[in-house]
């Protein structure tokens, strides 16, 4: 039981890793999108990119980095299905 | 049997490999026939026909007379293919149609949605989507019915999600009879019954199952019609098929442009249509409640294991993506179209396209100081126009606009199947079984939930076809709806194990009311708006009144038992198998 209490510890601090990424980039960055406005990168002001774009990237990326991150600790705690 | 499914799952890739590469052949062919001078509407009901004989071929070959494939595809879609179902079952003929045309209008404030509809799926991973497959239930209150101990929890789960799914698939149907009315040209109520039939083919004798593999043929319709156009007009105007990063330059044009022609409300300026306290409220109530929405949850109930369930929200979310982070290139090369080309032109000799569509009212041209030259402001726009006008924009052939057709449709029929399978499936399995009749043998059951599936769809369909404006209007509640009143108690369920029966069913209640009077009584009731929130984020105060509630009335009651408590426990860890008994 106590693996199993250190596996939920390790699941939370991960999920709230992701949770402060997703926020940042779903919300904090935005209010910077004014200043960001004035970055261009080949035509795209910095601040509407990572609305339409940037943000997007990093919510695809990080689903898959947090499955894999969560089955590394499954297999370090034995709960994983195989 | 057993053994040609077995054969179907190992050779997916090649199987699907020959139907993308046949519709692509398919294509050519009409194009073909449009150059030997096959006439317009021919080649209009071939694409609408053909496709939707290939949904049906699909619904029929996945038949089952097994509860577990009817409800959750035998558990044996792989990941991949979960989340090309996924992103069919999510992007709705509005999403296809229209999307484009909100970002053109909004400009940087209708990317709300782009976020908004995206971001939710990051919370769908990590909050939910794991737990609920080892838990193993047939749908989203059967979970809430037996993690909260009975009836009421369950009750309370099948009406928020009635509410939220029954205006929406109606909205979908209504789609469907737009897309294939303007099309084909045949009578709106007559295209409804089209639209019906298209969809029934391809739920009710499979279930889940054949919705499953039908929503990935119509993901791969959707995405090739989606790209073609644009990668299209990309490639003629600035030499690179790639028009997420081409548009960067559009942008560019276009504020030049917007300067020359006199616009103040810029393009990519943000904060112009809504304050950014709407804009972020509308993020966070349309995150929360994508993930929250049923009929996306149950495809999670779908794939082999919990690890696979995480891997495929990943698959889905790219496969999303590909659209979403498309649609503001549509926008921006629409709007530099429309600066270019139509806005200071003579009236007289405007482009095609907007000939086109101005005969059906989707441009309209008011000349208002009669000076035969179009102003910006004497030109207004319906969002639909923006995909569906830019193959005539492009200059390419009517076989390309069939193809935008067919793939809008495949886009409405797709949400449509999954928002009805959820309905159905809540009021046969969790009404009708688990309250009704308990000792209903699975003969029994299928049977029910096919009659119960058709009538819902047969009075979403009737519905649809009186226009129902009211309803159409409050689709984008949906959202608002599933976040208040589902949301808090889905993720507490798993998250924090002293959420008792009474706090989960308090804190329903409380989100569920406090959003409905809210969206009822801002729109009904001449209510005043809280704090300026505009009535589509509602979920900004139900869903703080749903946790809220939860936390303090479950506080106020005994600790659930020892024997639901292991109960999380067990849910928490992926080893071991699926939780539930389904008999």
């Amino acid at each position: 039981m106590s693996s199993n209490v250190q596996y939920w510890e390790k699941t939370k601090k991960l999920m709230w890793t992701v949770l402060a990424i997703w926020f940042f980039f779903s919300f904090v960055i935005h209010f910077f999108v004014k200043a960001l406005n004035n970055i261009v990168i080949l035509g795209f002001p910095m601040g509407f990119y990572f609305a339409a774009q940037g943000s997007l990237i990093v919510f695809v990326v990080l689903i898959f980095w947090y499955a894999k991150k969560q089955n590394a600790i499954d297999e370090e705690h034995g709960v994983s299905e195989t | 049997m057993n053994q040609t499914k077995g054969g179907f799952i190992e050779n997916l890739h090649k199987i699907y490999g020959i139907y993308a590469g046949g519709f692509l052949g398919f294509v050519v062919f009409l194009a073909i026939l449009e150059q030997l001078g096959v006439p317009n509407r021919v080649i209009g009901y071939l694409f609408v026909f053909l496709t939707i004989a290939v949904y049906a071929f699909i619904g029929i070959l996945s038949r089952t007379t097994q509860l577990s494939e009817y409800y959750v595809a035998g558990r044996q879609v792989p990941p991949i293919y979960n989340g090309m179902a996924t992103g069919s079952d999510w992007m709705s003929g509005a999403s296809f149609v229209g999307m484009a045309g909100s970002l053109y209008l909004l400009g940087y404030d209708g990317l709300a949605f782009v976020l908004g509809w995206t971001g939710g799926y990051v919370l769908v991973a990590v909050l939910l989507a794991p737990f609920l497959r080892k838990f193993g239930a047939y749908t989203v209150p059967d979970f809430l019915g037996t993690r909260y101990g009975g009836n009421a929890a369950r009750t309370l789960g099948i009406l928020v999600l009635f509410a939220c799914s029954f205006t929406y698939v109606t909205a979908q149907i209504y789609a469907t009879g737009i897309i294939a009315s303007r099309f084909l040209g045949m009578p709106f109520e007559v295209a409804v019954f089209v639209g019906l039939l298209g969809i029934l083919v391809c739920s009710m004798l499979g279930g889940m199952r054949a919705v499953t593999w039908t929503q990935v043929a119509q993901y791969i319709i959707l995405i090739i019609a989606y790209l073609i156009p644009v990668i299209w007009l990309s490639t003629v105007n600035y030499g690179i098929p790639l028009p997420q990063l081409t548009y960067g330059q559009a942008l560019q044009e276009i504020a030049v442009l917007e300067q020359q022609v006199g616009i103040t409300k810029l393009h990519n300026a943000p904060f112009t249509d809504y304050d950014p306290l709407n804009f972020f409220s509308l993020i966070f109530c349309l995150m929360l409640g994508t993930a929250a929405l049923p009929h996306i949850l149950m495809r999670f109930f779908t794939t082999p294991s919990v690890r696979d369930a995480r891997k495929s929200v990943g698959w889905s979310l790219f496969f999303i993506f590909l659209l979403y982070f498309t649609a503001p290139a549509y926008a921006a090369f629409a709007k530099l179209e429309v600066l270019k080309n139509v806005v200071g032109q003579q009236i007289a000799s405007l482009p095609r396209w907007v000939d086109i569509w101005g005969q059906i009212g989707l441009v309209k041209i008011n000349d208002a100081n009669a000076d035969g030259i179009l102003q910006w402001a004497e030109l207004t726009i319906n969002r639909d126009v923006v995909v569906l006008a830019t193959p005539e924009i492009a200059g390419l052939p009517y076989v390309i606009a069939g193809l935008v057709a067919a793939g809008g449709l495949a886009a409405a029929l797709s949400t449509a199947d999954g928002l009805l399978l959820a309905i159905a499936n809540a009021l046969s399995h969790d009404v009708y079984y688990r309250m009704v009749n308990p000792q209903a043998d699975s003969k029994k059951r299928l049977i029910v939930a096919r009659i119960i599936l058709v009538i819902v769809a047969v009075f979403a369909a009737w519905l649809a076809s009186t226009k129902p404006s009211d309803i159409l209007s409050m689709v984008a509640w949906a959202f608002s709806i599933a976040a208040s009143g589902l949301f808090p108690a889905l993720v507490l369920g798993v998250w924090w194990k002293r959420t008792t029966n009474a706090g989960a069913v308090a804190g329903m209640a409380a989100g569920f009311a406090v959003c409905l009077i809210y969206l009822l009584g801002t729109r009904y009731g001449g209510m005043g708006l809280w704090f300026g929130i505009k009535n589509i984020s509602a979920g900004m105060f139900g869903i703080p009144a749903a946790f809220l509630t939860t936390v303090v009335v479950s506080l106020m009651t005994p600790e659930p038992s020892k024997e639901m408590q292991d109960f999380v426990d067990q849910m928490r860890i992926p080893k071991g198998d699926v939780m539930t008994d389904m008999g």
